[in-house]
């Protein structure tokens, strides 16, 4: 199906919710990736929203990206409950085997590596998210195991 | 009939550490010992153990085993299922988390359940659970019998304070929303919990999602709103799972929609999702987002209960706040007056988190000490450490030292030292942490979470920022923690909203209690902890 005719079934599928933004924009970037320029022109047309305001939410919060990034997005929590139980080794030692700084992507596009805030599991402290699943009594050591196997599922069904 | 239900403990928490696996395994391994039918697995929200990888109890034994792994299973089976035999390795000693409401349990030292009364208990996803544990009673009791004055009446008496943060009055705020014309009303549920170590209202939409429900109806009777959101945080997959079947469940029973409990009150719900902005947890940013826009705080007044969602009148409330007006209505204002101080009424759920042994979900009343928490119900300091500090309240909570060990934790009392009880969030520091290194921390969440609106929150938390990097690298001079003091008091004074403006109660907190090591940290570049890399050291000592 053409981009512009997915674009607007999402919006039409809306039609009965009062002020939707926020939602089409989760489906668009579900649908897409990321929230690409020609998208969210398609999304202000087909909504009469002004294409500024679209931008200002896509880049207000954290769960939208205007960027293509990679096939799995790993969110490391570095707020004070993990800090004091030893987040900064596991970020450190994440960067470290990614060869990334936060906010980048890997070269082959497999990993995109963010910070996350508090993500309410801080018993098991310290944590990350690797799309949608949490992983937490992070070490750095049980953090590159974890990071191997997705790259191996990564690398396998590309 | 099944011989033996095993509850499993399906929360976030356990999921982390492998539920799911650990559930699988079950499943396939009574079918292979043949079990399957006189066996029921039942999915629980948290059992109140939250740092003991996967948790499951065996009933009627009312055996709990922690730390279950799938290699666990065949031995579960044949000892315990199959012949009776406890497997003491993975048995849980101290008998966990029973039910109770008003009843205290020996077993859990000073816990009372009013807000967690079905969690962990309950299967949160049966709606005939719910309501065989009175649920639904007090709904149909208010709207049938009490005029939504007694309702409100009944809820001022009570005492009940937002939990939210604010402490503010619910019933008040009810009366606010009641007392304004309007066509049409709103109940929203903030369930955008950020407040970096809270979990509480995550578990009890987890664990028992229908009484936020009935929680909201009642709020929706007593001041004539209709129309409800629970505006739940875009991470919370499970809550917004378990939330959106408990709606759909309460629908189907006519527990909202049309004419509830055949009466005239008509009340739906729907969830919006936030998309990940700490700020979106402040009441008019929240509204600002369910309009579809950032989520910038608004100029406060007019407050929502005048003006909120699309120009009406809204009452904004807390999960936790709203968790306890079922039990309210149910059993009276009096009742709920049994716990807690006269001023800080009923219990309250507290998040344990940072160093300390048992992390994790309590209920208790109010006035309870820090010490109680931390080393009784807490069960301490792991690795025989020393207490250097706890945050009470999230991350724009105050902090408290040693001397605050026995003070009892009030709304009134903390608000005599400068803090308070926040979020509930209790993070515990131990004396092998650096307050410099610690008080960064809080300040690269503050901005990486300022909404940009306002110039001081802004570029306040920018500066803050950087001041703090020069302290903790060997940059930093004595004046800098001057401008670090002055630039909290201006934005404690001058800030928009309630972030800017709680951002520097834990930096001017670490401040008053720990200075001396900040000025070691900027004179010296020192950092006794050896938490901070003092970099330009290192580089003067290579030279
Ligand atoms: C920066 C900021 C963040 C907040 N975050 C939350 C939150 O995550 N959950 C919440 O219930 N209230 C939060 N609040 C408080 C709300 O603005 C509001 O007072 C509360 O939802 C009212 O509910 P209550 O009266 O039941 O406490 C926050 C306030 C501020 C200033
Ligand atoms: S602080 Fe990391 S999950 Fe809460």
């Amino acid at each position: 199906m053409p981009e512009i005719t997915i674009i607007d079934e999402i919006v039409e599928n809306y039609n009965d919710v009062k002020t939707p933004l926020i939602y089409i924009l989760k489906d668009v970037q579900k649908e897409f990736g990321y929230l690409s320029d020609n998208v969210l022109t398609r999304v202000a047309k087909k909504t009469k929203i002004p294409l500024s305001d679209i931008y200002g939410v896509a880049t207000f919060y954290s769960l939208f990206t205007t960027k293509e990034k990679g096939k799995y997005i790993i969110r490391c929590c570095n707020n004070a409950p993990c800090h004091v139980n030893g987040s900064k080794e596991v970020l450190d030692k994440t960067k470290e085997y990614l060869g990334i700084d936060f906010g980048e992507t890997t070269k082959d596009k497999i990993f995109t590596l963010e910070f996350t805030s508090c993500l309410g599991i801080c018993a098991v402290a310290p944590v990350m998210m690797v799309n949608d699943d949490v992983y937490g009594n992070l070490t750095p050591e049980k953090a590159v195991a974890i990071l191997k196997d997705y790259k191996l599922k990564g690398t396998s069904n590309v | 009939m099944y011989r033996i239900h095993i509850l499993m403990a399906m929360d976030s928490h356990t999921i982390a550490q492998g539920s799911r696996e650990v559930k699988e395994a079950l499943i396939r391994d009574l079918a292979l010992a043949g079990i399957s039918d006189e066996v029921k697995i039942v999915e629980t929200g948290s059992l109140g153990i939250s740092n003991k990888g996967v948790v499951l109890v065996v009933f009627p034994d009312d055996v709990y085993y922690v730390n279950v792994t799938t290699n666990d299973i065949p031995d579960i089976i044949s000892e315990h299922l199959i012949k009776g035999r406890i497997v003491e390795r993975l048995h849980y000693k101290k008998a966990a988390v029973g039910k109770g409401g008003e009843k205290k349990d020996e077993r859990l030292g000073k816990q009372v359940r009013v807000v967690l009364k079905n969690a962990g208990i309950i299967d949160p996803q049966s709606i005939e659970e719910y309501i065989a544990e009175d649920g639904y009673e007090a709904l149909g009791h208010a709207v049938t019998e009490m005029t939504p004055e007694q309702v409100r009446e009944e809820v001022k008496k009570s005492g009940l304070q937002g939990r939210g943060g604010a402490f503010f009055p619910a019933g008040i705020k009810w009366d606010f929303a009641a007392g304004t014309e309007a066509d049409q009303k709103y109940i929203i549920c903030n369930a955008d919990e950020g407040e970096p170590g809270t979990f509480k209202d995550r578990l009890i939409l987890e664990g028992d999602p229908h009484s936020i429900i009935e929680g909201m109806a009642l709020a929706g009777y007593a001041v004539g709103a209709t129309k409800g959101y629970v505006y739940i945080r875009g991470e919370y997959r499970m809550s917004i799972e378990h939330v959106q079947i408990a709606i759909d469940s309460a629908r189907e029973n006519g527990l909202l929609g049309q004419g509830i409990f055949a009466s005239d009150f008509d009340f739906d719900l729907e969830i919006r999702e936030g998309a990940g902005a700490y700020i979106c947890g402040e009441e008019t940013a929240l509204i600002e987002s369910i309009e579809g826009r950032r989520g910038e705080p608004r100029d406060k007044p007019p407050f929502p209960p005048a003006e909120g969602l699309w120009g009406k009148p809204t009452v904004v409330n807390n999960v936790e706040t709203l968790a306890n007006i079922p039990q309210i209505i149910l059993k009276g204002a009096k009742w709920y007056r049994n716990f807690g101080t006269e001023k800080s009424p009923g219990t309250k759920v507290f998040t344990m988190v940072g160093n300390i042994n048992n992390p994790g979900l309590i209920e208790v009343p109010m006035g309870i000490t820090l010490r109680e928490i931390i080393y009784n119900i807490g069960g301490g300091i792991p690795n025989g450490k020393g207490f250097l500090l706890a945050q009470m309240g999230g991350t724009t909570g105050g902090i408290l030292i040693e001397e605050h060990l026995d003070l009892p934790m009030t709304v009134e009392t903390l608000r005599g030292i400068g803090a308070g009880l926040g979020s509930g969030a209790l993070l515990v520091v131990d004396d092998s942490q650096c307050p410099v290194d610690l008080v960064k921390n809080f300040v690269e969440f503050f901005n990486h979470e300022s909404c940009g609106k306002c110039t001081l929150c802004r570029e306040g938390t920018g500066r803050l920022h950087e001041l703090l990097s020069r302290l903790t690298s060997g940059r930093g001079e004595e004046k800098d923690i001057e401008l670090v003091q002055v630039l909290s008091a201006t934005m404690m004074r001058g800030a928009f909203c309630g972030l800017g403006q709680a951002a520097p109660v834990p930096i001017l907190g670490c401040l008053r209690y720990f200075k001396d090591v900040f000025i070691r940290h900027a004179s010296e570049h020192v950092c006794a902890a050896n938490k901070c890399e003092m970099e330009a050291v290192a580089e003067t000592i290579a030279a």
